[in-house]
């Protein structure tokens, strides 16, 4: 039986690189890598181009050029924001306000704060993965606080968070908000109110190892270290290039996906039995979706997923490195169990996602079948 | 609370203990609680959000004098 071609629904994790960025690096490739530190002028060209790649990026982001800085990956820039911020902050507090869902590289940071003796405010969400903003307030107002964190929306689930009023009262407490914004960028409006905005260049289409950390000129900012290296400027080149493609086409983007996904929320609930369509369905990012089926093993439908040609993550433990649920879904106390995360792209088509949901109820059936586990 | 029934799924990876509850749930009287001792860190999630789905009563988590991770399960229907 010849291979079906693969259809790779994982964006979340990686958008496939952007004809923009391939375009520049494929430029770039032969000339950029003279040291843009020097004077002579290929150096002052491409310093030319990293001004401009942090000006368009700016822009976008609603920052000024001086306040973007690249460094090696999404998560460096997580734990930079918060490392950076709970030091430069010290002395108006030892708190470190959070929601329960934020990515794995701010709760590390989290833990570490705390390990070194400061204290950590975690706020709770609903069942859709809400984040409690008038506990956000609270925990952010309660005095000590030295920076607090909300994600733009979640990476597993897509819920999109009310960043503007956690920025409010933020301010209202004059405590630095910082926003992990990897999954919004390129693809969604990130509100105002930020102090340090952070992202992914490979979740916009860009080149992996660039990540984007914006602080705002007036944010107490010491990072405990330096950052582990600066991309390539052929790689934040690409970045930018990638991005602005991405953010001009996000409202089309938008109104192509997010159809597509509200059919594979209906679809999925209808035609497999026990599942449990996971997220906020309405106030959510457009291009992700993610559910739960009863009795399945998360890892057995990945694979069987894999072997149909389909390319999806999941947040059951059995997937993990750590054999942990999501924490997440723990967070929301959801299924994690069966889990699985569908998140389309640029290239993803309709013809994929029809086939995407031909295949799957077949397959779950079959799971459950091999394991004994129907009509229970 | 005193379980009518004790359930060992220790050691039991998910979604093992979930099956086994489902399996057993149906075995009590309808007001009779089912203990479920599972150490995979799924099951702390995955056993209440399975009494949300079937119309059960979760009834809370405990630990056993051995420190074993216990959840408790009340059949309602």
């Amino acid at each position: 039986m010849a291979q079906p071609a693969l259809a790779y629904l994982d964006a979340a994790s990686a958008a496939p690189l952007h004809p923009a960025a391939r375009t520049v690096i494929e430029s770039l490739l032969g000339e950029a890598w003279v040291d843009p530190a020097k004077l002579y002028a290929p150096a002052r060209r491409e310093r030319l181009l990293l001004d401009r790649s942090r000006e368009a990026v700016a822009t976008i982001v609603g920052a000024r050029t001086e306040e973007v800085a690249f460094v090696a990956s999404g998560t460096e820039a997580c734990h930079l924001a918060v490392t950076g911020v709970l030091a430069g902050r010290r002395r108006a507090g030892g708190t470190f306000v959070h929601s329960t869902i934020e990515h794995s590289a701010v709760l590390h940071a989290a833990q570490a704060h705390e390990a070194a003796g400061g204290t950590t405010a975690p706020v709770p969400v609903d069942r859709l993965g809400k984040v409690d903003v008038e506990a956000f307030a609270k925990a952010v107002g309660a005095g000590g606080v030295a920076a607090a964190a909300l994600i733009s929306a979640s990476h597993e689930v897509g819920t999109v968070q009310d960043v503007a009023s956690a920025a409010a009262a933020c301010a209202d407490a004059r405590v630095p908000l910082i926003v992990d914004a990897a999954q919004s960028l390129g693809h969604a409006d990130v509100p105002a109110g930020w102090s340090v905005l952070t992202g992914s260049a490979r979740k916009w289409g860009g080149p992996a190892g660039v990540g984007l950390l914006v602080v705002r000129s007036g944010v107490r900012y010491e990072p405990p270290r330096l950052p582990a290296a600066e991309p390539s400027l052929m790689l934040v080149a690409a970045a930018a290039a990638a991005l602005i493609a991405a953010h001009d086409a996000a409202a089309a983007e938008d109104a192509r996906l997010r159809p597509l996904v509200d059919r594979i929320r209906a679809t999925v609930a209808a035609t497999v039995p026990d599942v449990e369509i996971v997220g906020d369905p309405e106030k959510r990012l457009p291009h992700l979706v993610t559910f739960s089926c009863l009795y399945v093993d998360g890892e057995a439908l990945l694979h069987g997923l894999d072997r149909a040609g389909f390319a999806v993550s999941s947040g059951s433990s059995c997937t993990s490195d750590t054999l942990r649920p999501s924490h997440v879904l723990e967070a929301m106390g959801v299924l994690s169990h069966g889990n699985v995360r569908v998140s389309l792209h640029r290239e993803t088509t309709e013809a994929d996602v029809d086939r995407f949901l031909a295949v799957l109820p077949d397959l779950v059936a079959r799971l459950r079948e091999e394991t004994g586990v129907t009509g229970l | 609370v005193t379980p009518d029934e004790v359930l060992d799924c220790l050691g039991q990876r998910c979604p093992l203990p979930v099956i086994a509850l489902a399996r057993a749930l149906p075995g009590l009287p309808v007001g009779g609680v089912l203990r479920v001792l599972a150490d995979d860190p799924a099951a702390a999630s995955d056993i209440p959000a399975w009494c949300r789905l079937r119309g059960q009563e979760f009834v809370g988590a405990s630990r056993t004098d051995e420190g074993a991770p216990a959840f408790d399960v009340r059949r309602t229907g």
